[in-house]
């Protein structure tokens, strides 16, 4: 593969993978399912995208860069129906913000 | 070997490592829990990661249908979401993860603490 499109794919490789670590450290560390939720939907996205783009450039045929896009526009599409359906479920089965998550400085104020 | 070969080397193997640590981070999250959403979450970023380890072994081997693979790993993922979703919100505080009856308490009322990790009143 020549240089000048080994470089572009490399990229997007290593920036997947980046992608994909920063959204699972944020699915283990964030403090409840809604901040959790966030860092899936989006992060999560865009990790498998950048993969799936740059495979498609590496392979330099246009029938699979054009699957692979049409693939990441498929996970663009559906990622925040999917989150939406999971934050609405579970906000209606009664799952709690974190006290983190919540801010409220007029209550701080208040005398408990 | 060209210049072109060696960074593409080097960036799938940095792909293969960080994604496996990725997974396990994820799979953690699904283990721990501590609501059954925390780990639906974690089931639809597996599939994400998934995904990607799919396209990068795609291109180290060359076998390009992995994409279609990928494709359709990608629909189900999203089909299980929203049905994890739906079985969530009509089973709200009902079910517990993992068992199949609901557990109740003396007078017949829904113990309320089981999916949600909320005390009940």
């Amino acid at each position: 593969m020549t240089l000048w499109f080994a470089i572009p794919v490399s990229l997007l490789l290593v920036g997947g993978s980046l992608f994909a670590l920063i959204a699972a450290l944020g699915v283990l560390r964030l403090p409840d399912v809604y901040t959790r939720m966030h860092a899936a939907s989006k992060a999560g996205t865009v990790a498998s995208g950048l993969l799936l783009l740059a495979t498609g450039l590496g392979s330099q045929e246009p029938a699979i860069l054009v699957r692979a896009v049409a693939g990441f526009i498929f996970f663009i599409l559906t990622a925040p129906v999917s989150a939406h359906l999971l934050a609405r479920a579970a906000h209606l089965a009664g799952v709690r913000l974190d006290k983190v998550s919540t801010r409220d400085d007029y209550r701080r104020d208040q005398v408990d | 070997m060209t210049a072109g070969d060696v960074i593409l080397h080097w960036a799938t193997m940095f792909a293969l490592v960080a994604l496996p640590v990725a997974f396990v981070m994820t799979v953690l999250r699904a283990v721990l829990g501590p609501t059954l959403a925390d780990r639906v979450v974690a089931l639809d970023m597996l599939v994400a990661i998934a995904i990607g380890f799919i396209a990068v072994i795609a291109l180290k081997t060359g076998y390009h249908l992995y994409i279609d693979i990928a494709i359709a790993l990608g629909l189900v993922g999203f089909l299980a979401t929203v049905a994890f979703a739906r079985f969530i919100q009509t089973t709200a505080g009902k079910v517990k993860a993992g068992t199949p009856k609901p557990s109740v308490t003396k007078k017949g009322k829904i113990n309320r603490k089981t999916v949600t990790g909320r005390k009940g009143k």
